[in-house]
């Protein structure tokens, strides 16, 4: 048996492996796909299906399990187990599944809705437990299956059907609402940007525990462009602030080139790189075992939209919750042997009649 | 001095004490005690639910019910013989329910003027005469005890705690109790404190020589084993027989057990004891909330585990969705609703049976599920086999309907013979089963109409399901109406052709016209009160519904078949509403909820009435 040790980093160490060779192909489910047309879903199921042959893993042992929403018809269009289950739910079930089934890779797909909203308390206790599951959350600021209300990630101020004066509630950042949580494993990227939103896929899979991985998501009807200042070549290489383990945060260019350091108050702060030194220059190390530099650093995009971190935030290891399960149950197993029923059932005092 | 020994059929004591003076501790001893000796017995643990009321008071006041005979019983008893009151409160609280001449044993100690002021005695009601139409033992039993622990290292505090022990030292000499068992008790639970350990065990015998040696009690009493049928015995609660019964469940289908449960009363003993079994490969998953421990037994029996979640009312209309999507998924999943008395909080550790419409209807859309409710504490073993029989060969949702009464209340069980155990094996699909190597998760076996089962790992199965509607046969998304109404009416078939055993009528002479029926933790109540009016010279048969959804197919001849039908439960009615719906059966309700059990005397009396009534 694997000791907890050994399986730190493995995300798939348990999964079976397949000789067979794998195409996208071998992903895509005979159904068709219904979302609206320009929807950021397609690129993101493409991003997957063309990703996941890259895992070598059996087919049938990678689960996707999703909850209620636009996103959450996610499952039914690959050629896994699938699971579409009830608003805000998956991360529960999903739970369940991976807690027993260490041989699975298992996937949650949810929205800004599904998982912040109505699913927020299953969300933060996956997290802290460190379950051994991807979850792939997709951010678009607004409901969409429900035609159109503002979410727990829409701006204040928000016009919309159910808030025609604007919303008066402050949005979550979920960055910062799992690094909080305390997850192992926190990344964000982008619909539109297969390449990174490929390489964070790679990371959050290799990661054994929980994966958070907010991929900020286009809903064209509802809430079109939210992200465009990001996708727009004329301003996101100005704003995109992008985190790569062991680098010198800086973006932007030409003039508009900018680094981030530590400022006097704890957190961090975006200067002009030409006022800057290097050694000043915050170096991102994702695997620190404390969470509050990630945490400063969701913050950069918060509340306004000027520069923006995508990447993995935080990527540390430690045991997941099924590997603690099961390091019970051996324990008490090699303590006591295995369970014996008719041992259990008359254990304690008994008495012999006739 | 020799004593006097008594002969005894049966005998009720009531321990009553304030909620921090032990009295459920000591219940269960004196109950393993009369276990050990051969009695058959029923117990009735009652408390309040907070864990340290004001000390004295009215609402503290905690009290274990215990009765036991040299013959077959099947109630805790309705009236106390004896009486132990640790405190005045404990005597105002419980005297109401004593008849005339039983005996009292109190604590001199507490009923001080601030104790009897408190539950609002104006005098000692141990000195004047107000107590004369009962046999009063006036007993200081925290000064013996602290004068029978001088010279033992523990504080005074320590030896007036010890009290109980002397209260139990002194029943067991009453009741002629083995007391080995009880001795080994104290020396395990305190087995890193050994002064306080060996000064308990000096309480319980110096209670003993009391009993022995003082002039209050001049007569003891004997209560010979019971003849029961052969085998080897247990005593047992029903919340741990139902753990029991679920890890019986795992054995005997193979499949690991996946508790997904939030604490809650009176239903976490069912966790408590669920989580000691690792060893069966037992995986408990204490929840962050009530849904979440649904959805993570549903998660896991998608996965192939034997799913559980164990809640009470407040819980199961938590988990409402979650066992829709059960239903509607066709998932193997037991939903253990430990009942308690509500709406909403109401009390938590009071009894009731006011779910039952809920664990029937408490979904949204046309959502059938099994209901199996077991009858008394021990029966809670059996029980759970069965709900696991159906949830894995019908592939549904089950709701077994326990109650505070059943998880708390304990009998003597005799242990089952592991063989003797129904087997509930479970093959996983592992072939496709459409044309061209096809898998349809929703192709159903012609006789139980449930659908296969392939979990994750099994290659060429890989299927999609979910809560949206199915096309019946593939599973796809369908939003056809004709599709929607066959699946609508293909999982209502599904349930209402579960096959369950008929419903057995106890009528002995053949000739009754009144039938008494019952369903879950009534059965002990009523068919103690069928033995008076029997035995009284009256004609009443009995049956007890086990299962509740599907109702056993000869229910309706039953009910049919006799003048009239008595239905007593603890709710307002709800099965008798069913019954009337469904049967045109004019069913009499007789319907109390006081978060108690019925008492057999009362059932009798009502029992009686509708047999002499026209």
């Amino acid at each position: 048996m694997t000791s907890t040790e050994s399986l730190n980093g493995k995300g798939l160490a348990l999964v079976p492996r397949t000789d067979t060779a794998q195409t996208l192909k071998d992903f895509k489910s005979d159904q068709e796909v219904r979302w609206c047309p320009g929807c950021g879903d397609y690129a993101i199921l493409a991003a997957v299906q063309s990703f996941l042959p890259e895992l070598g893993l059996r087919r049938e042992n990678i689960v996707f399990v999703s909850g209620i929403g636009c996103s959450s018809r996610f499952p039914y269009y690959l050629n896994t187990y699938g699971f579409h289950s009830i608003h805000g739910r998956a991360p529960a079930i999903a739970t369940g599944l991976a807690s027993s089934r260490p041989d699975l890779s298992v996937w949650v797909i949810t929205g800004d809705g599904d998982a912040l909203s109505i699913g927020g308390n299953h969300l933060i206790h996956a997290l802290r437990r460190n379950v051994n599951l991807n979850i792939l959350l997709f951010n678009n600021r607004i409901y969409g299956l429900t035609k159109g209300q503002y979410s727990p990630t829409s701006e204040v101020g928000k016009i919309t059907k159910s808030t025609p004066m604007g919303s008066l509630d402050k949005p979550f950042n979920p960055i910062s609402l799992a690094l909080g949580a305390e997850a192992g494993f926190v990344a964000r990227t982008i619909d539109s940007d297969r390449k990174h939103l490929q390489s964070v896929l790679r990371e959050a899979a290799a990661h054994r525990g929980t994966s958070l991985v907010e991929i900020y998501q286009n809903c064209n009807i509802f809430n079109d462009n939210a992200f465009e200042a990001l996708k727009d070549p004329a301003t996101r290489d100005d704003i995109t602030v992008k985190l790569e383990h062991g680098r010198p945060i800086v973006f932007g260019t030409g003039d508009n080139e900018k680094a981030v350091r530590l400022s006097p108050y704890g957190g961090v702060e975006v200067v002009r790189r030409s006022e800057v030194a290097d050694s000043e220059i915050l170096v991102h190390d994702a695997h620190n075992p404390d969470p509050s530099l990630a945490f400063a650093l969701s913050r950069l995009d918060d509340p306004a939209f000027e520069h923006v971190p995508i990447g993995i935030f935080r990527s540390i290891d430690r045991p997941a919750y099924d590997q603690l399960m099961r390091e019970q149950m051996e324990a008490a197993t090699a303590d006591k042997g295995k369970g014996d029923l008719r041992d259990l059932l008359l254990a304690g005092d008994t008495w012999r009649i006739g | 001095m020799t004593k006097q020994v008594q002969q005894l059929d049966r005998v009720i004591i009531r321990f009553a004490g304030d909620s921090g003076d032990g009295m459920q501790l000591t219940g269960d001893r004196f109950t393993a005690e009369t276990a050990q000796f051969g009695n058959d017995l029923s117990t009735l643990p009652n408390f309040p639910a907070e864990i340290r009321a004001p000390a004295g008071t009215l609402p503290g006041v905690s009290s274990f019910q215990l009765h036991f005979a040299d013959h077959d019983i099947l109630t805790p008893g309705d009236a106390p013989n004896v009486l132990v009151a640790m405190n005045p409160a404990a005597l105002k609280a419980n005297l109401g329910d004593l008849p005339r001449g039983a005996d009292i044993i109190a604590n001199t100690d507490e009923f001080t003027k601030r104790n009897l002021q408190k539950v609002g005695y104006d005098g000692n009601p141990l000195e004047d005469d107000s107590l004369a139409e009962w046999r009063v033992h006036s007993v200081p039993l925290t000064s013996l005890t602290v004068r029978a622990l001088e010279g033992f290292e523990i504080s005074k505090k320590d030896a007036e705690r010890a009290k109980n022990m002397f209260a139990l030292g002194l029943l067991s000499w009453l009741y002629h109790r083995p007391t080995e068992a009880t001795v080994a008790f104290l020396e395990a639970k305190f087995a890193k404190k050994p002064d306080i350990a060996k000064a308990n065990i000096a309480a319980f015998q110096a209670g003993w020589n009391y009993g022995e040696t003082t002039e209050s009690f001049s007569v003891s009493y004997e209560i010979k084993p019971a003849t029961l049928p052969p085998g080897v015995y247990r005593n047992i609660s029903g919340n741990q027989a139902l753990a029991y019964g679920l890890i019986a469940a795992s054995v005997q289908s193979g499949l690991p057990l996946f508790l997904g449960s939030y604490p809650i009363t009176p239903a976490s003993d069912i966790l408590h004891e669920l989580s000691k079994h690792k060893r069966f490969g037992v995986r408990t998953f204490q929840a962050e909330d009530e849904i979440a421990g649904v959805g993570a037994a549903l998660g896991a029996a998608f996965g192939g585990a034997l799913g559980v979640t164990t809640t009470s009312g407040p819980g199961v209309a938590l988990k409402a969705e979650t066992v829709g999507l059960a239903v509607t998924t066709e998932l193997p999943l037991i939903v253990v609703d430990v009942q308690r008395a509500g709406p909403s909080t109401g009390m938590p550790t009071k009894t009731e049976q006011t779910d039952l419409l809920m664990a029937l209807y408490g979904r949204n859309g046309e959502s059938p599920v099994p209901v199996v409710a077991p009858a008394t504490p021990s029966d809670c073993f059996d029980a759970a086999i069965e709900a696991a029989r159906i949830a894995l060969r019908y592939r549904t949702p089950v709701m077994l309907l326990s109650d505070g009464y059943l998880a708390n209340g304990s009998e003597p069980w005799r242990v089952p013979e592991i063989d003797d155990l129904p087997d509930i094996s479970v093959e996983f699909t592992t072939e496709p089963n459409g044309d061209g190597g096809a898998y349809l998760p929703f192709k159903r076996d012609p006789q139980t109409l449930a659908r296969p089962w392939a979990v994750p790992g099994t290659a060429g199965l890989e299927h999609r399901i979910g809560g949206i509607e199915k096309a019946d046969g593939t599973g796809n998304i369908s939003y056809d109406p004709d599709n929607h109404d066959k699946m609508v009416r293909l999982r209502q078939a599904k349930i209402d052709g579960i096959e369950v055993p008929d419903l057995d009528v106890d009528d002995p002479d053949g000739d009754a016209r009144v039938l008494v029926l019952g369903w879950g933790s009534t059965y002990g109540p009523i068919a103690a009160a069928v033995r008076r009016v029997r035995k009284a010279g009256g004609k009443v048969a009995q049956a007890h519904l086990r299962h509740l959804n599907p109702l056993p197919a000869n229910t309706g001849d039953v009910l049919g078949s006799y003048d009239k039908v008595l239905l007593p439960e603890i709710n307002l009615g709800q099965l008798a509403l069913l019954l009337r719906a469904r049967f045109l059966v004019d069913v009499i309700g007789y319907n109390r909820v006081r978060g108690l059990p019925f008492k057999a005397e009362e059932l009798a009396a009502v029992i009686q009435d509708v047999i002499d009534s026209d």
